[in-house]
This record gives C-alpha cells, sequence and structure tokens, in this order.
C-alpha cells in the first residue's frame, strides 16, 4: 500500500469519527432557541427559591436557641429521611440549615428539570419524527444526544453559578463563599448525574413518556435510598448520588471528594448514553413497546370506566404521595410541640386557634396543606377533557352516541370521586403517622374526619374548573390563581398579617380546623351546593358551545 | 327519504376568517358522493358541523332526516365517522380503541371487526403511541367500517394509506354501497372520488362551486397534453374540445376534454410524433379552469403533483 492511500485511508476515517457530531453548536442553539423560556423559568424559581430561603432564615430562627431547637427537630428519623443526614446538627447554623434542609428537596427539582430536559430533547424528538428531519441533514449520528446533554450540563453550572454567587451575597452569617461553592457544585452535580441517567432511559425505552418515568423513577429510587440511609446510620446514603451531594457537607465542614464521586459516575454513564446511541437503530429503543390487549374490556367500554383508565396511572401516584405526605408529617407530631413552643414566628405561621392546643392546630394546618395540594389532582383530573379536547381525542369519541353531558361528566366523576378518595387516603396516612408516633390512635378519627370534609371545598375548585370548561376553556387555567392565593392566604396569612377578609377570601379558610375546631356542618352543604351549580353550569355551556379541534 | 344529507346555506366564522360562506349539499341514499375541495376549502368544517360538533351561524342542514346539532346523540348510533388526522390515546392499544368507539356507538359486530384488521392488516396490539399515521387511521377505518350505520362520513380516509391499502378500501366501500349505505366521501384526490364516487360535490372557500353526478361533470375533466411532432402541430388548436393551446420551443401544450381526446391524439399521431406527455388535470387545474369558464380571473399554477398524477395513468 502506497503512502498516499494510508493518508487517503486516515484523511476517510477521521472524516468519519468527526461525521457523528457534525452540527453539535447548530443543535445547541436550536435547543436553547426552543428551551428559551422554559430554561430562565427553571433558574430563576430554583435560584430564587433558594436564596429567599436563605435570606428569610434570620427572620425565623432569631436566637441560637431557636436554632437549636430546630437541630433536635433532624434528630426524628422521619424528618432526616425526608430532608438528609443531620451534619452540624452540635451548632445547628443557618449554613447547616441550609445544608440539612434545603439541599435534599433541591435536588428532586434539579433532577426533574435535568431528566424533563433530555427527554425532551432526545426520546420526545425522535418519537416525533423530528429528530428524523434533522438527522436527514448533514448532522452527526451522536449530534442530538451529545446537544442534549450538552445543555443540560450547561443549564446546571449556570444554576451553580447562580447560587455560588448569590447566596452569599444574602449577607445570612455562616452562609460563606466556599460552602457556597459546595452547596452550588454538589446540586448541579446530582442535575448533571440525572441528565446522563435520562440519556441512557431515552436509549432503553421506545416512546418519551416511558423514557421519563424510567428516569424518575431511578431518582425516586435515589430519593428513598438515601431517606432509608439517613434514618440509620448513613450507609445506605452512599449509594445515592442525593448522599453525595449531602455528603459534602457544604456549610459545616466542607469536603470535595464526593464531587469527583457525581463527576465520575456522570461521565460513565453518559458515554453509556452514548455508546447505547451508537448501537441501536434509529426510532427504536433497547426495550420495546410491549404489546397490549387486542379488545377492550368490559369496563373499558363504559365512559366513566374508559376516563378512569386515562387517569389510572395519575390517580395512583397520588395516592401513594399523599398517603406519604400525611404519614410523614403524621410521624412528626411528637417533635412538633418542643420544636415549636418557644419560637413566635413558627406559633405564628400555625395561627393557633385560641383554646386549642399546639398539636391540634398543627395537625388542622397539616390538613389544610393537604387539602391544597390535593386540589392540583382535582385541577388536573376536571381539565383532562380540556386536553382531550385540544388533542383531537374528543372528535371521535362525541361523533358516537354519547352525549356531552355524558362524556364531560364521566370525567367529572373522576375528579370529583377521586378528589374525595385521595383526601381519605391522604387522612388515614397522617391519622396513622401521628397514631404511631404518638403511641395512641385516638385522634385517628377525628383526623380522617377533618380530612375529608374538605372535599366539598376541592369539589368548588372542581366546579370552578368546570364552568370555565363549558364558558370559556381557553381561560380554563385561571383557576390556579384560586390555589395560589389559597396557598397565600391559608399558609403565610398569619405570619404576614392578612386582615380577616383576606383570610377569608380563601375557600379553605371557611372549613372547619378540626381538631383545633368542632365539626361545621353548614359551611360543607354551602360549598357543595355552589359546585353543584358551577358543575350544572358547565355542562349546559358545554352543551351549547363548538367543539374545537386539533 | 332520498337524501341522506342535506344542507342549505351554511355559513360557519372563525372569528373574522369565514370557513363557510352559504354551501350546499345534497347526498343520496345509497349513494357514495365525493367532496372535492383544496386543503382549507371547508371540507372538514362542513363535516364537523354534519356531526354536530360545531353550530352552524347560519344555513340548515338535515342528517338522516334529523337535525344534526340537536339529535346529536340519536344521529350518531346511525352513523359512524372517521377523522382526517386520527390521534389515538398514547396508552390504548388500536384494539382497545376500535372497541370503545364501537361500544359508544351502540356495538360493533365482532366477526366483521376481525374480518377488517385482517384485511386491512393491522396489529390490534400495539399502543397508540407506536402507531404510524396510516395505522392510526386504519384503527379509526376499523372502528367505522365494523359498525352497522347507515351512513358513513369519511375524512380524507386514506392518506396516510399505501397504495394496496388504498385499494382495499376501495373495495370495502364498494361492498358498503351494494348493503345500501351511504357514504360521504371527502377526499383532495380526484382519482379516488372517480374510482367510487357516483356523484360529486366541489368546494371551494366555502361554497359549493360544481355538484352532480360524474356524468353531468364530464365538462371539468380534461387531460392536459405537451407534445412534440414531425410536421408543426398549430393546427391542434382548432380541432374541437382543445383549450388553452401554447406553441413554444418547438413543442405544443394544450388541453383537452375527456370525449375529445381520442381524435386529437389520432390528429398527434398522423403528424408524427417525437414525444407525447399526456397528464389527468390535478383538482386545482380544474378548479382554475372552472373559474376562468365563469369569467373569474385566476392565476395558472404550476403543475400540482405532476408525478402521482402520471403515475395513475
Amino acid at each position: 500500500m502506497t503512502a498516499g492511500a494510508t493518508a487517503q485511508a486516515r484523511a476517510r476515517q477521521e472524516t468519519r469519527r468527526e461525521s457523528s457530531l457534525t452540527g453539535l453548536g447548530m443543535l445547541l442553539r436550536f435547543n436553547l432557541r426552543r428551551d428559551r423560556v422554559r430554561i430562565p423559568v427553571w433558574l430563576a424559581s430554583l435560584a430564587i427559591t433558594t436564596i429567599i430561603t436563605a435570606w428569610s432564615l434570620p427572620d425565623f430562627y432569631a436566637s441560637a436557641v431557636e436554632r437549636q431547637q430546630r437541630a433536635e427537630l433532624m434528630n426524628n428519623p422521619a424528618a432526616r429521611a425526608l430532608a438528609g443526614p443531620a451534619h452540624g446538627v452540635e451548632d445547628y447554623t443557618f449554613g447547616a440549615m441550609m445544608a440539612n434542609e434545603m439541599l435534599g428537596f433541591l435536588t428532586i427539582f434539579v433532577g426533574i428539570m435535568s431528566i424533563l430536559m433530555i427527554t425532551r430533547h432526545t426520546r420526545a424528538n425522535e418519537e416525533t419524527g423530528r429528530t428524523e428531519l434533522v438527522l436527514a441533514n448533514v448532522v452527526g449520528r451522536q449530534a442530538p444526544l451529545v446537544a442534549a446533554l450538552l445543555l443540560a450540563i450547561g443549564t446546571n453550572l449556570v444554576l451553580a453559578l447562580l447560587l455560588a454567587v448569590g447566596l452569599p451575597a444574602v449577607g445570612v452569617e455562616t452562609i460563606d463563599a466556599v460552602g457556597s461553592l459546595a452547596f452550588a457544585t454538589g446540586l448541579a452535580g446530582v442535575g448533571i448525574f440525572f441528565a446522563a441517567v435520562a440519556a441512557v432511559a431515552a436509549q432503553i425505552s421506545d416512546n418519551s413518556r416511558g423514557a421519563n418515568t424510567m428516569a424518575l423513577g431511578a431518582l425516586g429510587l435515589a430519593y428513598a435510598i438515601r431517606g432509608a440511609g439517613d434514618m440509620g446510620d448513613g450507609t445506605l446514603s452512599w449509594l445515592s448520588p442525593m448522599g453525595w451531594a449531602q455528603a459534602m457537607r457544604s456549610y459545616v465542614d466542607e469536603r470535595w471528594w464526593p464531587l469527583a464521586l457525581l463527576a465520575a459516575f456522570s461521565i460513565a454513564i453518559g458515554m453509556l448514553a452514548v455508546e447505547l446511541n451508537r448501537r441501536r437503530d434509529f426510532g427504536t429503543g433497547l426495550r420495546a413497546s410491549r404489546p397490549g390487549p387486542a379488545g377492550a374490556s368490559a369496563l373499558l367500554k363504559r365512559p366513566a370506566g374508559f376516563a378512569l383508565r386515562l387517569q389510572r396511572s395519575s390517580l395512583i401516584s397520588w395516592a401513594v404521595g399523599l398517603f406519604a405526605f400525611g404519614a410523614l408529617y403524621g410521624s412528626l407530631l411528637t417533635e412538633i410541640e418542643s420544636f415549636v413552643e418557644d419560637n413566635e414566628t413558627i406559633l405564628e405561621l400555625i395561627e393557633r386557634v385560641s383554646g386549642a392546643s399546639l398539636i391540634d392546630s398543627w395537625l388542622a394546618l397539616v390538613i389544610t396543606l393537604l387539602a391544597i395540594t390535593c386540589s392540583v389532582f382535582t385541577i388536573m383530573a376536571t381539565s383532562r377533557p380540556r386536553s382531550e379536547e385540544s388533542a383531537g381525542r374528543a372528535e371521535p369519541v362525541l361523533s358516537t352516541a354519547i352525549s356531552r353531558t355524558r362524556w364531560f361528566g364521566s370525567y367529572l366523576v373522576i375528579a370529583l370521586g377521586g378528589s374525595f378518595v385521595l383526601m381519605l387516603i391522604g387522612g388515614v396516612g397522617l391519622g396513622l403517622g401521628a397514631g404511631i408516633a404518638s403511641g395512641e390512635f385516638d385522634q385517628f378519627q377525628e383526623v380522617v374526619i377533618a380530612a375529608v370534609s374538605y372535599t366539598p371545598v376541592l369539589w368548588f375548585v372542581g366546579g370552578l374548573a368546570a364552568a370555565l370548561y363549558g364558558l370559556a376553556p381557553r381561560a380554563m387555567s385561571a383557576v390556579w390563581l384560586v390555589l395560589v392565593y389559597a396557598l397565600t392566604a391559608d399558609m403565610l396569612g398569619g405570619l404576614l398579617q392578612f386582615p380577616e377578609w383576606m383570610l377569608e377570601l380563601s375557600p379553605y379558610d371557611h372549613v372547619a380546623k378540626m381538631p383545633a375546631e368542632d365539626f361545621r356542618l353548614l359551611p360543607l352543604l354551602v360549598f357543595t351546593a355552589l359546585a353543584a351549580g358551577l358543575i350544572a353550569l358547565g355542562l349546559a355551556t358545554f352543551r351549547r358551545r363548538d367543539i374545537e379541534s386539533a | 327519504m332520498t337524501a341522506a344529507i342535506t344542507a342549505r346555506g351554511l355559513v360557519k366564522n372563525f372569528g373574522a376568517t369565514r370557513a363557510l360562506d352559504g354551501l350546499d349539499l345534497e347526498v343520496k341514499t345509497g349513494e357514495v358522493h365525493g367532496f372535492l375541495g383544496p386543503n382549507g376549502s371547508g371540507k372538514t368544517t362542513t363535516i364537523r358541523i354534519l356531526l354536530g360538533l360545531l353550530r352552524a351561524d347560519a344555513g340548515e342542514a338535515r342528517v338522516l332526516g334529523g337535525d344534526p346539532w340537536h339529535d346529536a346523540v340519536e344521529l350518531h348510533r346511525r352513523l359512524a365517522y372517521v377523522p382526517g388526522d386520527v390521534n389515538l390515546w398514547p396508552e390504548l392499544t388500536g384494539g382497545e380503541v376500535i372497541d370503545v368507539l364501537a361500544k359508544l356507538r351502540g356495538g360493533l359486530d365482532r366477526r366483521r371487526r376481525d374480518e377488517l384488521i385482517e384485511i386491512f392488516q393491522l396489529d390490534p396490539t400495539k399502543k397508540g403511541r407506536s402507531y404510524s399515521k396510516g395505522n392510526r387511521q386504519k384503527v379509526a377505518l376499523v372502528a367505522a367500517l365494523a359498525s352497522d350505520a347507515e351512513l358513513l362520513i369519511l375524512d380524507e380516509p386514506t392518506s396516510g394509506l399505501d397504495p394496496l391499502m388504498e385499494a382495499t378500501f376501495r373495495q370495502v366501500v364498494r361492498d358498503l354501497l351494494d348493503d345500501g349505505r351511504t357514504v360521504l366521501l371527502s377526499s383532495h384526490i380526484l382519482s379516488e372520488v372517480e374510482a367510487l364516487a357516483d356523484s360529486v360535490s366541489i368546494i371551494r372557500q366555502g361554497r359549493t362551486v360544481e355538484s352532480g353526478t360524474l356524468d353531468e361533470l364530464r365538462h371539468l375533466r380534461r387531460t392536459s397534453i405537451t407534445a412534440e411532432t414531425v410536421e408543426p402541430a398549430i393546427g391542434l388548436a382548432a380541432l374541437p374540445g382543445v383549450h388553452d393551446f401554447r406553441a413554444e420551443n418547438g413543442q405544443v401544450h394544450f388541453e383537452v376534454d375527456s370525449e375529445h381526446l381520442d381524435p386529437v391524439i389520432r390528429e398527434i399521431a398522423r403528424l408524427g410524433v417525437r414525444s407525447l406527455i399526456s397528464q389527468p388535470p390535478t383538482l386545482e387545474q380544474l378548479l382554475l379552469s372552472h373559474y376562468m369558464e365563469d369569467g373569474v380571473p385566476a392565476q395558472r399554477v404550476a403543475d400540482g403533483e405532476p408525478e402521482r398524477a402520471g403515475a395513475r395513468r
């Protein structure tokens, strides 16, 4: 072989190696353009929430004594499972609070952000055929995947920069530059880790929903492993990337080598994704969609059964989530008294009802929070017909012999019935958690009734959504404002010293705050009647309007 | 009852846009009626009014003797619909969707369902998200065709099907016709309508511009000819049925009415053929020529879809 031919062959080989990433820069700019609203919103909400939390800590815990009481709470295994290992509780500084109680939650959100971003720019594009459009141009096979990974890495690094600069700038004692750097880089490391995990999931599953489920499942598993580890001696936490971020002990006594763990595993998992992408065929996953039944079951053929099937997985995850929510808050019950007793700010937040015990007031507050959280389900389930309609899936159904009332009604049955069942499950979770923690179950029944008694308010919120769906479907999302207002008024109204009428503007405020107050039937009847009226209005106006189509 | 569908003067506005502007439509019981028009001409809007999904701003519509808006549920028991753009639930299989839609309509013929799945070569166990456009359309077609509906409303039902499946579809529709069912077939593919329909309505910009049996519309069917001959072909311009005659670069271009095609081709052959291209007219050309005859100025458009049209002859 002549020297010329060898050089030519080498040149050809080099071209080939290069070509798997051709177009990377252009794709990256394209992804940025598509996410020009999404990324800033994620970054701003994460950074602002974190910085405001740090900034508000001195208001909540004025004295070292109060901080130490908070540290007591962290000694509760349930609290450690929820938040993280109790580093630095001996001297519970503001920095230690951030590292113990904020970082754990933030890792979840950063993980979700990274996972959704990767799936959106990889498998979702491939599934809808957009990647095909791109790859048919002068674009390398690996370019879309690598562009998505670079976007996620960049976004996480920008977040780290915002926090590393922003947190010390707040000027809260012990929240210093070094600690903030550890805090921010650990957080970004977890985000990048899960971006790599999502990139692998996008190679395994052949649809975006499956890829998201798989990666979010890994995120949940990592959180659960860390929770279990932190409840015990912390060994298990070393199996979770979230544990690594918290093992950096930011603001307490920083150590940097866990960051290397995050980096090494992120790179390895990311390279696995690239290798899997190289080996598989376009449009396929390593795991193909499983075939389903060739015909419909008897339940599915009924309108309500059909509506139930579409929301089945959502209902199950809400049930699990609200039960865990209730159980975890319930298990903190015995700790709460010693923690809150001397803290004026927290007492105002809990908004003690005169004559009621602190524990009862606190239970009532948790139940209100449970009801507001569950309302998210109510609104989403009531909005389902809207998404069916705008996706063009209502049209084929409504051109069969099902009336519009029955079609919309079947979704309302799931939304309203589901709200009742979920409040019951959340209440049972809270009652059980509190009972196990305190060793006595005499309040169990009252707690469950208290939770269920919010159902008419949830129906009222669902009724608002239903009325909007009939009258002005495009304005349907306005119903979320009710939730935002209620969350502000009911949770922070006491602290912000809202006047009475502003508190009463929230529908949740009118339900008896059991067990701190006695059960009152009248508000429940009023809300049920209002809900019925609003639903009737929604059904009547929906019958008379045009169906919008995709 | 002789008319399955009648519509008179239908008007529908979406904000400032007028989608339908006095549309008329009559479909006789037991016929396949072709509903032709370019994209955006109002075919789908008309169908949605006939299904009671939209309410007309003016005009009157009757479907199977009932009012499509007020009697929607009753009428839907007797008709079946296939949307032009079929969206399925990602988590349900094709078989489940077929059963659900059929059950909501009032029941289905189990044997017929399985037979249709077989002849359309549809895998009913796949999830909605993994079907191609053509397969999503097959799901909707099987659900509609497996019912015993008197009236089928099909909105561009073959736009995602391959030619073999298109042929299968045509055979199934012919069988329906033998059963005495009525079909409203919306399409922008002239050859499909020609192959199936007894009569045709052509709409443009929300109005019916032509309506009648295919024979009555024969004057709209012209073939475009481009020829290069040994002897000068200028004389062709004078033959009956020849329109829009142009001669350039040694070639002649013209359109000829179908009933005059034979004498014109004989004449070209007599002149000595060097090359000959013949194309059936596209719908747009038909509509444009129709408008020109009415004295409405219309700009000449480039030949739409010459490949497809050529492939069919």
